[in-house]
């Protein structure tokens, strides 16, 4: 079965090329027409590849509304007139490949962002590298995303730069010694978070007691945490995403555990504060994304998000939010909505002053930036010092 | 630490039988598999959520409601799912499961849109209650569990073996037409023992969300297959067999953490139910099917 399907994505991967190269000159043609609109405005397709369905979905309708937000500002403003198309990948890599091949291939877009999960960019990254067409990234945070091609970006902080960060600031300050692990094994993401950290404290020393894991979905956490809680850590290492993580935080506090955690990015949402109330003390995260931030750019976000969505928005909406801008400057500076045109433009990318902060993309593509520690105390998100 | 993992496993394994008893009274009595159960559990859950933190009603009313509910949602599976396809002409036997599969799907898809994705608190001040024995904090919620299953497990002995609609309801387990010609009103006892099922889901959706205070529109699926499990491994249709079924699961699950590796537990669990079946393929507390 399985390899049936490798055998199916490589001919279909050979057959897009096949088409690809077949109608490079209708792609050409369309952006010609749009060169050619009367106001000088370029037109582009954007294709969003998004968890809109099933266990992350919350995920996919953050990344939605950041998007749609970003698009409608866009569009107003008048340089780039842009035009979404959602798929939905369900967080499975096979719909994901599907949603991206319907996107290249029938619909045509300039540049695709998405997936949602790094384990679905690692086969519609490849896909879309081949068939030419610029993806970004906006919440896919494993190693290696945009090393899988020259048309793959990332506008998401890899776990590798933002784990380190948050780890240093808490031991430095707690002075521990002494850490537990606890991390998803079933998710490409909380698996490379778990790799960084435990390469991070083999790095500085630190003895790790014991690493739990535990799935996705999972509702349970009790066994592993009272297993925690007899070696006394102090300090736990937790690489989950918020759903699960904001669980077990409540959890490991109903049962007597007050250490701090420190968390990987997946681990950073106000939701955590909304799910775990009070037991969300003591979170400590890196985090690209920080909404009280004092910058009137990240402050009308805010507003506006919450006017139209009705709650505050987390980094995956902002990370839509800021990728959506930064494409629309791309294809501004490309001129017109071509495939390669806009890859390259999208490459130039340097200083860009988003609501993350200063944004550049180093040549591989993946993000150069300085994330923000941030700890939870009395149920709010303050910068950690 | 001992003490502690035995009460987790004790509180998990409570909950699992409960799910599984639901399983078995559906399968004891129309020889089906109920896979909407874990669904309807699910819904149980969110009411509670709902009518605790939305409303603010006290936990009683919580579990009324989660009770009404489900039950009305066990009445119209069966009334809209299962029996259009009885004693219909061609239906394949494996007909009534997959439509319980649809409407497990459905409810997930509705669940979803009516409550949101993601993961949603159970706010009762009774989940908080908890006293302290040395360094071994209880909660009263997951002594409340236990009692809970151990009641409802003693209440359907009961019912089932010694109250007459316990006997119409055996009766129609045994065989459908004949118990028809002996008076039984088997259309009502079949959808008796539905909403009855679904109830009880309501009530372990309820005590899994103060116990775990997590409540999200997956929580069916996992809970719905262990349910599964737990009946084949006790013996399906019967209710001791879930009760001891469920409690094996959970105390596997957890000691398995405490002594080997938390990756494996899911499948060291399930090991141990094909080993068990091996030696007894009807299950702990199983009869012999004689054909």
């Amino acid at each position: 079965m399985k390899g049936m399907f490798k055998k199916l994505v490589g001919v279909t991967a050979f057959s897009s090329l096949l088409f690809l190269s077949a109608c490079g000159g209708n792609s050409e043609q369309a952006g010609g027409d749009s060169e050619g609109a009367s106001d000088g405005k370029v037109k582009a397709d954007v294709g969003v590849v998004s968890f809109i369905t099933g266990s992350g979905a919350a995920y996919g309708e953050a990344i939605k509304g950041g998007l749609e937000l970003a698009k409608e500002e866009i569009n107003e403003k008048g340089d780039v007139e842009l035009n979404l198309i959602f798929e939905d990948s369900a967080g499975k890599q096979d719909q994901a490949l599907t949603a991206a091949q319907k996107l290249i291939n029938s619909d045509n877009v300039t540049a695709i962002i998405g997936p949602t999960l790094s384990t679905e960019m690692n086969v519609v990254g490849p896909e879309a590298d081949l068939s030419g067409v610029p993806i970004i990234g906006t919440s896919t945070t494993a190693e290696g995303i945009p090393q899988i091609g020259d048309y793959v970006f990332r506008n998401s902080i890899p776990e590798a730069l933002a784990i380190p960060a948050s780890m240093e600031k808490a031991i430095e300050k707690y002075d521990a010694k002494k850490v537990a692990l606890i991390y998803g094994n079933d998710d490409v993401f909380t698996k490379s978070g778990f790799d960084t950290m435990k390469a991070t404290a083999e790095k500085m020393g630190l003895e790790i007691l014991t690493t739990e894991t535990f799935q996705k979905g999972q509702s349970d956490y009790n066994a592993q945490l009272t297993k925690i809680k007899s070696y006394k850590p102090d300090l736990i290492l937790a690489s989950a995403l918020y759903n699960e993580g904001a669980v077990i935080m409540d959890q490991a506090r109903k049962m007597g555990i007050d250490v701090p955690f420190v968390g990987g990015n997946g681990f950073n949402s106000p939701e955590v504060i909304k799910i775990a109330g009070d037991s969300s003390d003591g979170l400590i995260v890196a985090t690209p994304w920080y909404g009280e931030k004092e910058d009137p750019k990240v402050q009308g976000f805010v507003k506006k998000f919450k006017e139209k969505y009705g709650n505050d928005p987390d980094q995956f909406a902002a990370q839509a939010y800021d990728a959506l801008y930064i494409l629309a400057d791309a294809i501004k500076n490309a001129g017109e909505a071509d495939r390669d045109k806009v890859r390259d433009a999208l490459a130039e990318t340097k200083d860009f002053e988003g609501i993350l902060g200063n944004f550049s993309f180093d040549e591989e593509g993946d993000v150069i930036m300085d994330p923000t520690v941030l700890v939870i105390e009395d149920g709010e998100f303050v910068v950690f010092e | 630490m001992l003490i502690e993992q035995l009460i987790n496993g004790i509180t998990l394994g409570s909950i699992y039988a409960i799910v599984a008893l639901g399983f078995t009274l559906v399968f004891g009595v129309l020889g089906i598999i109920n896979m909407a159960h874990g669904e309807i559990f699910m819904f149980g859950a969110f009411i509670g959520v709902m009518i605790t933190s939305s409303l603010k009603a006290p936990l009683w009313v919580a579990f009324a409601g989660a009770i009404v509910i489900t039950a009305i949602m066990g009445y119209m599976l069966e009334r809209f799912a299962l029996r259009p396809l009885r004693h219909k002409q061609g239906v394949s036997h494996l007909a009534p499961l997959i439509s319980t599969i649809g409407v497990s799907i459905l409810l997930e898809n509705l669940s979803h849109h009516l409550f949101g994705a993601g993961n949603h608190p159970f706010r009762a001040s009774f989940a908080e209650i908890n006293f302290q024995i040395g360094s071994i904090t209880v909660y009263l919620v997951q002594i409340v569990i236990f009692v809970i299953s151990i009641i409802l497990m003693l209440t359907l002995s009961f019912w089932l073996g010694k109250t007459k609609a316990g006997k119409a309801l055996r009766a129609t387990a045994e065989n459908l037409e004949t118990a028809s010609l002996l008076g039984v009103d088997t259309k009502r006892t079949i959808t008796m023992t539905v909403i009855i099922a679904s109830a009880m889901g309501g009530i372990a959706g309820i005590l899994v969300g103060m116990a775990f205070n997590s409540v999200t529109p997956q929580m069916g699926l996992s809970m719905g297959l262990k349910g599964l499990a737990i009946i084949i491994l006790g013996g399906m249709g019967s209710v001791r067999g879930a009760m001891a079924g469920g409690l094996i699961l959970g105390l596997a699950e957890t000691f398995i953490v405490v002594y080997g590796d938390s990756g494996y537990r899911d499948a060291i669990a399930f090991l141990a139910i094909i080993i068990i079946l091996l030696i007894r393929p009807q299950g702990l507390f199983g009869q012999k099917i004689s054909t």
